[in-house]
Protein backbone atom coordinates (compact mmCIF):
# COMPACT_ATOMS: atom_id res chain seq x y z
CA UNK A 1 0.00 0.00 0.00
CA UNK A 2 2.14 3.11 -1.07
CA UNK A 3 -0.16 6.13 -1.88
CA UNK A 4 0.48 9.57 -1.45
CA UNK A 5 0.28 12.99 -2.26
CA UNK A 6 2.19 16.06 -2.05
CA UNK A 7 1.55 19.96 -2.52
CA UNK A 8 4.58 21.60 -2.55
CA UNK A 9 6.60 24.50 -3.61
CA UNK A 10 9.85 22.72 -3.91
CA UNK A 11 10.79 20.57 -6.90
CA UNK A 12 10.87 17.04 -7.22
CA UNK A 13 13.05 14.27 -8.65
CA UNK A 14 11.47 11.66 -10.64
CA UNK A 15 13.67 9.06 -9.96
CA UNK A 16 13.87 9.58 -6.08
CA UNK A 17 9.78 9.17 -6.08
CA UNK A 18 9.55 6.38 -8.65
CA UNK A 19 12.38 4.70 -6.37
CA UNK A 20 10.15 5.15 -3.30
CA UNK A 21 7.02 3.93 -5.17
CA UNK A 22 8.33 0.60 -5.91
CA UNK A 23 10.50 0.39 -3.22
CA UNK A 24 9.52 -2.91 -0.76
CA UNK A 25 6.59 -4.17 -3.34
CA UNK A 26 7.85 -7.03 -5.22
CA UNK A 27 4.35 -7.22 -6.71
CA UNK A 28 5.17 -4.19 -9.12
CA UNK A 29 6.32 -5.24 -12.71
CA UNK A 30 5.47 -1.96 -13.78
CA UNK A 31 5.89 2.06 -13.12
CA UNK A 32 4.17 4.48 -15.56
CA UNK A 33 5.08 8.18 -14.63
CA UNK A 34 4.15 11.78 -16.45
CA UNK A 35 5.57 15.12 -15.17
CA UNK A 36 3.88 18.48 -16.70
CA UNK A 37 6.37 21.28 -17.50
CA UNK A 38 5.80 25.17 -17.94
CA UNK A 39 6.40 25.41 -21.48
CA UNK A 40 6.39 29.24 -23.75
CA UNK A 41 3.75 29.73 -25.58
CA UNK A 42 -0.02 29.80 -23.83
CA UNK A 43 -2.87 30.61 -26.04
CA UNK A 44 -0.79 32.34 -28.59
CA UNK A 45 1.12 34.27 -26.35
CA UNK A 46 5.14 34.33 -24.80
CA UNK A 47 4.95 32.31 -21.59
CA UNK A 48 7.88 33.72 -19.24
CA UNK A 49 6.16 32.49 -15.79
CA UNK A 50 3.03 30.70 -13.87
CA UNK A 51 2.13 31.15 -10.82
CA UNK A 52 0.00 28.07 -9.31
CA UNK A 53 -2.46 29.14 -6.56
CA UNK A 54 -4.16 26.20 -4.50
CA UNK A 55 -7.65 25.79 -2.19
CA UNK A 56 -5.43 24.33 0.63
CA UNK A 57 -7.11 21.36 2.55
CA UNK A 58 -9.58 20.69 -0.61
CA UNK A 59 -6.44 20.46 -2.52
CA UNK A 60 -5.50 16.81 -0.90
CA UNK A 61 -8.33 15.86 -0.53
CA UNK A 62 -9.47 15.97 -4.22
CA UNK A 63 -6.64 14.24 -4.87
CA UNK A 64 -6.89 11.31 -2.38
CA UNK A 65 -10.47 10.82 -3.85
CA UNK A 66 -9.45 10.90 -7.60
CA UNK A 67 -6.86 8.23 -5.95
CA UNK A 68 -9.26 6.00 -4.46
CA UNK A 69 -11.16 6.00 -8.00
CA UNK A 70 -8.39 4.72 -9.49
CA UNK A 71 -7.98 1.71 -7.41
CA UNK A 72 -11.39 1.14 -7.52
CA UNK A 73 -10.91 0.86 -11.64
CA UNK A 74 -7.46 -0.13 -12.06
CA UNK A 75 -5.01 -3.16 -10.52
CA UNK A 76 -2.25 -0.88 -9.23
CA UNK A 77 0.05 -1.55 -6.17
CA UNK A 78 0.98 2.51 -5.85
CA UNK A 79 0.20 5.47 -6.78
CA UNK A 80 2.26 9.03 -6.04
CA UNK A 81 1.44 12.63 -7.38
CA UNK A 82 3.27 15.78 -6.77
CA UNK A 83 2.02 19.26 -7.54
CA UNK A 84 3.91 22.60 -6.91
CA UNK A 85 2.75 25.66 -6.19
CA UNK A 86 3.87 29.75 -5.92
CA UNK A 87 6.03 31.13 -8.97
CA UNK A 88 7.50 28.48 -11.79
CA UNK A 89 9.86 29.75 -14.64
CA UNK A 90 10.29 28.31 -17.83
CA UNK A 91 11.35 24.05 -18.18
CA UNK A 92 10.32 23.81 -14.53
CA UNK A 93 8.37 20.79 -13.71
CA UNK A 94 4.63 21.18 -12.23
CA UNK A 95 3.32 18.17 -11.68
CA UNK A 96 3.98 14.30 -11.56
CA UNK A 97 1.80 11.39 -11.26
CA UNK A 98 3.14 7.92 -10.75
CA UNK A 99 1.35 4.43 -10.65
CA UNK A 100 2.93 1.31 -10.08
CA UNK A 101 0.97 -1.94 -11.24
CA UNK A 102 1.85 -5.73 -12.09
CA UNK A 103 1.49 -5.26 -15.69
CA UNK A 104 2.11 -1.65 -17.82
CA UNK A 105 -1.29 -1.64 -19.14
CA UNK A 106 -2.84 -0.89 -15.52
CA UNK A 107 -0.63 1.72 -14.57
CA UNK A 108 -0.16 3.89 -18.34
CA UNK A 109 -4.42 3.97 -18.01
CA UNK A 110 -4.47 5.30 -14.35
CA UNK A 111 -1.68 7.37 -14.71
CA UNK A 112 -3.91 9.23 -17.74
CA UNK A 113 -7.11 8.48 -15.50
CA UNK A 114 -5.42 10.55 -12.70
CA UNK A 115 -4.44 13.38 -15.08
CA UNK A 116 -7.54 13.71 -16.69
CA UNK A 117 -8.78 13.73 -13.29
CA UNK A 118 -6.47 16.33 -11.88
CA UNK A 119 -7.02 18.71 -14.83
CA UNK A 120 -10.63 19.38 -14.07
CA UNK A 121 -11.11 18.69 -10.53
CA UNK A 122 -7.96 19.53 -8.00
CA UNK A 123 -8.21 23.41 -7.04
CA UNK A 124 -5.61 24.84 -9.09
CA UNK A 125 -5.46 28.34 -11.12
CA UNK A 126 -2.27 29.14 -12.96
CA UNK A 127 -1.58 32.82 -13.95
CA UNK A 128 0.54 33.15 -16.99
CA UNK A 129 3.11 35.64 -16.93
CA UNK A 130 3.92 37.80 -20.55
CA UNK A 131 5.82 40.48 -21.49
CA UNK A 132 2.97 42.38 -21.35
CA UNK A 133 1.48 41.15 -18.09
CA UNK A 134 -0.30 38.70 -16.49
CA UNK A 135 -3.39 36.45 -16.78
CA UNK A 136 -5.30 33.80 -15.31
CA UNK A 137 -5.57 31.06 -17.53
CA UNK A 138 -9.02 29.95 -19.01
CA UNK A 139 -10.19 26.45 -18.47
CA UNK A 140 -10.44 24.12 -21.91
CA UNK A 141 -13.54 22.06 -22.83
CA UNK A 142 -10.70 19.66 -24.49
CA UNK A 143 -10.27 18.61 -20.73
CA UNK A 144 -13.45 18.37 -19.53
CA UNK A 145 -13.74 15.48 -22.44
CA UNK A 146 -10.95 14.01 -21.56
CA UNK A 147 -12.76 12.92 -18.76
CA UNK A 148 -15.67 12.14 -20.19
CA UNK A 149 -14.13 8.97 -22.15
CA UNK A 150 -13.79 7.99 -18.95
CA UNK A 151 -17.30 8.18 -17.85
CA UNK A 152 -17.44 10.83 -15.88
CA UNK A 153 -19.17 14.28 -16.39
CA UNK A 154 -17.16 17.82 -15.69
CA UNK A 155 -18.62 20.81 -16.82
CA UNK A 156 -15.54 22.82 -15.34
CA UNK A 157 -14.85 24.94 -18.49
CA UNK A 158 -18.59 25.70 -19.28
CA UNK B 1 -13.24 39.01 -4.93
CA UNK B 2 -10.13 39.81 -3.68
CA UNK B 3 -10.06 37.68 0.03
CA UNK B 4 -9.19 33.85 0.99
CA UNK B 5 -11.81 33.70 3.33
CA UNK B 6 -14.48 35.29 5.76
CA UNK B 7 -17.29 34.18 8.42
CA UNK B 8 -20.59 34.51 6.77
CA UNK B 9 -24.45 34.42 8.37
CA UNK B 10 -26.91 33.60 6.18
CA UNK B 11 -30.75 31.90 6.25
CA UNK B 12 -29.87 30.65 2.76
CA UNK B 13 -30.55 26.61 2.74
CA UNK B 14 -28.88 26.27 -0.37
CA UNK B 15 -25.63 27.13 -2.45
CA UNK B 16 -27.80 28.94 -5.03
CA UNK B 17 -29.72 30.95 -2.31
CA UNK B 18 -26.46 31.77 -0.90
CA UNK B 19 -25.21 32.89 -4.28
CA UNK B 20 -27.98 35.24 -5.43
CA UNK B 21 -27.80 36.74 -1.75
CA UNK B 22 -24.50 37.55 -1.89
CA UNK B 23 -25.02 39.30 -5.31
CA UNK B 24 -28.11 41.19 -4.00
CA UNK B 25 -25.48 43.05 -1.48
CA UNK B 26 -23.45 44.43 -4.36
CA UNK B 27 -19.60 44.46 -4.58
CA UNK B 28 -17.47 42.79 -5.50
CA UNK B 29 -20.17 39.76 -4.76
CA UNK B 30 -22.05 41.28 -7.64
CA UNK B 31 -19.42 41.16 -10.43
CA UNK B 32 -17.49 37.99 -9.02
CA UNK B 33 -20.46 35.86 -8.79
CA UNK B 34 -22.67 37.17 -11.10
CA UNK B 35 -24.99 34.35 -13.26
CA UNK B 36 -23.71 33.78 -15.78
CA UNK B 37 -20.21 33.43 -15.20
CA UNK B 38 -18.69 30.13 -14.75
CA UNK B 39 -18.33 29.20 -10.98
CA UNK B 40 -17.18 25.92 -9.26
CA UNK B 41 -18.95 25.74 -5.75
CA UNK B 42 -17.05 23.58 -3.09
CA UNK B 43 -18.91 22.53 0.22
CA UNK B 44 -17.18 21.46 2.81
CA UNK B 45 -13.94 20.95 0.28
CA UNK B 46 -16.41 19.01 -1.94
CA UNK B 47 -17.20 20.35 -5.58
CA UNK B 48 -20.82 19.96 -5.57
CA UNK B 49 -24.07 21.42 -7.78
CA UNK B 50 -24.89 24.42 -7.42
CA UNK B 51 -28.46 23.90 -5.72
CA UNK B 52 -27.01 21.89 -2.80
CA UNK B 53 -28.30 22.69 0.51
CA UNK B 54 -26.05 24.26 3.25
CA UNK B 55 -25.99 24.07 7.08
CA UNK B 56 -24.70 25.78 10.20
CA UNK B 57 -21.15 26.04 10.27
CA UNK B 58 -20.35 24.61 6.27
CA UNK B 59 -17.37 25.39 4.42
CA UNK B 60 -18.46 26.96 1.32
CA UNK B 61 -16.14 28.30 -1.69
CA UNK B 62 -17.08 30.00 -5.02
CA UNK B 63 -14.33 29.86 -7.11
CA UNK B 64 -13.56 30.03 -11.12
CA UNK B 65 -13.04 27.10 -13.37
CA UNK B 66 -10.05 25.27 -12.21
CA UNK B 67 -6.33 25.18 -14.27
CA UNK B 68 -3.79 23.15 -12.63
CA UNK B 69 -1.82 20.17 -14.09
Amino acid sequence: MNYSVSIQKEDFDLSHEVAHLRKGDPRVGAVCSFIGTVRSHGDGQAVTALELEHYAGMTERSIEKMITLARERFDIWGARVVHRVGVLHLEDQIVLVAVSSAHRAESFKACEFLMDYLKTQAPFWKRECTPEGSHWVDARVSDDQALAKWGIQSDNAI
Amino acid sequence: MGRSEELYETSANDLQALRLELIAIGSPYSESLAIGKAIRVALNQELVGASALIKTNDEIAFFPPVTGG
